[in-house]
């Protein structure tokens, strides 16, 4: 059996990542799972957060947003909104999206645009959680 | 015969016109690129979507949520995706035909884009409901667009929900296409059709062999929670998808229309300009012929 997973990260703009990697590590909506090849299949939420991936001894960093995982034991499909590789973050820009958002979730809005500055704001706190972390 | 006169008007005539074709072509190929990218862009999205559906659909037997629920058909519901404006080649024409073949009373239709809600009302259909998206759809408006046809389906007011568009294959060509979007789990079929364009080889494969052993997959935190999730989710994605490959058509469409039009005004000018050239010389001719004619019977 393969003892590597294929990763593949996939937003609505692009494909953002395929590889056979080692290890996966990913926020689930129930906290942290580290995912080895031969997992079990299972479908899950993917919450906003930080998306750490082993391969060769080496390990990258992502920030992902809300989203859904599938796994089976050779691969790993994640479809998410955002996106980003650690080295790529824009720090400055990530803080002033946190800050924007932030404002606006001070003004009276409607149920859906709650929801949708809230999902602004998680992805700017995800990107600025894994810039702070990895400098 | 006309008059030199005459002609001279119609050349001028055409080439206005010809020059707003052009301009027309012009917009439309700088819009076109754009609806281009994002229609290709999100077609691994929706792929990767679709082969997870599919198989947490497999997966959930002990569960169904509402909108997999099969019933059945005796109320239609259906997706009419068209452009706002004219001047884009057979493109709304194609969608009308696909149109007609639906039987008036059994079918309801939701439309998008006005040319589609005109054709609709024209022929007196049952018309749910109207939507406009912009130039370049924002996924908002293909929310509104799919919050409103899944009321319709677990309302019960419609059994199934179609989708009729037409999907960008290359800027020459555009193709209509039905769909099923709801139930979903019949959805598969949705984007088979894309993964055939536009999918390396390799994936196509990997699509076709399911999941190996047939192992069920566990859900966390639980098949009612991701599905109830992931579902609606899915269903926003594919109507936005849907409005970007028909933005993509439109423009190529419009785009080669223009060109052509453009094209056979340039013909037409061209043929115009030798026949006013013609009639201007047998006039002088003619004008010679008098003028000899007079001076012989004078002299």
């Amino acid at each position: 059996m393969a003892n590597t997973l294929k990763l593949e990260i996939v937003t609505p703009e692009s494909k953002v990542y395929s590889e056979d990697v080692d290890m996966v590590t990913l926020p689930g909506i129930e906290g942290e799972m580290g995912i080895f090849p031969m997992h079990v299949p299972l479908m899950t939420q993917l919450a906003a957060g930080e998306l750490s991936v082993r391969k060769g001894g080496q390990e990258f960093f992502l920030a992902v947003g809300e989203g859904f995982v599938e796994i089976t034991g050779e691969r790993v499909s994640i479809l998410t909104d955002m996106a980003i590789a650690a080295e790529n973050i824009d720090e400055a820009k990530a803080e002033e999206a946190r800050q924007r958002a932030e404002a606006r979730l001070a003004e009276k809005l409607d149920d859906e645009e709650v929801a949708m500055v809230k999902a602004t704001l998680d992805h700017s706190l995800a990107q600025l959680r894994v810039k702070r972390r990895h400098r | 015969m006309p008059s030199t006169r005459d002609i001279r008007r119609r050349i001028k005539s055409v080439k206005s016109t010809a020059q707003i074709t052009k301009a027309m072509q012009m917009v439309a190929s700088s819009k076109m690129r754009k609806a281009q990218l994002a229609a290709l862009a999100g077609r691994p999205y929706a792929v990767l979507m679709n082969r997870v559906i599919l198989s947490a659909s497999q997966d959930s037997q002990d569960f169904v949520h509402p909108l997999m629920e099969k019933r059945e058909i005796r109320k239609r519901g259906v997706l009419a995706v068209s452009t706002d404006k004219g001047l884009c080649g057979a493109l709304n024409s194609n969608m009308a035909r696909e149109v007609m073949k639906l039987d008036r009373d059994t079918t309801v239709f939701v439309t998008a884009g006005k040319k589609g809600a005109q054709f609709i009302a024209r022929t007196k259909r049952m018309l749910a409901a109207e939507f406009l998206y912009k130039d370049a759809p924002v996924f908002a408006e293909a929310r509104a667009i799919s919050k409103k046809l899944q009321e319709m389906f677990l309302n019960g007011e419609v059994d199934c929900v179609d989708v009729i568009f037409t999907r960008f294959v290359n800027t020459l060509t555009q193709r209509v296409e039905v769909r099923r979007l709801l139930p979903i789990g019949e959805t598969q079929m949705l984007l088979n059709e894309t993964s055939v364009t536009s999918q390396p080889k390799a994936e196509q494969e990997q699509r076709a062999t399911p999941e190996a052993g047939g192992l069920e997959h566990l859900f966390e935190p639980g098949a009612e929670h991701v599905l109830g999730a992931i579902l609606p989710h899915f269903l926003n994605f594919i109507v936005y998808q849907v409005l970007l490959e028909a933005k993509a058509s439109e423009h190529s469409a419009r785009m080669v229309a223009m060109k052509n039009a453009t094209d056979n005004a340039k013909q037409l000018i061209k043929d115009l300009t030798l026949e006013y050239n013609k009639l201007r010389q047998a006039n002088i001719t003619k004008e010679l012929l008098e003028i000899t004619t007079a001076q012989m019977a004078l002299g």
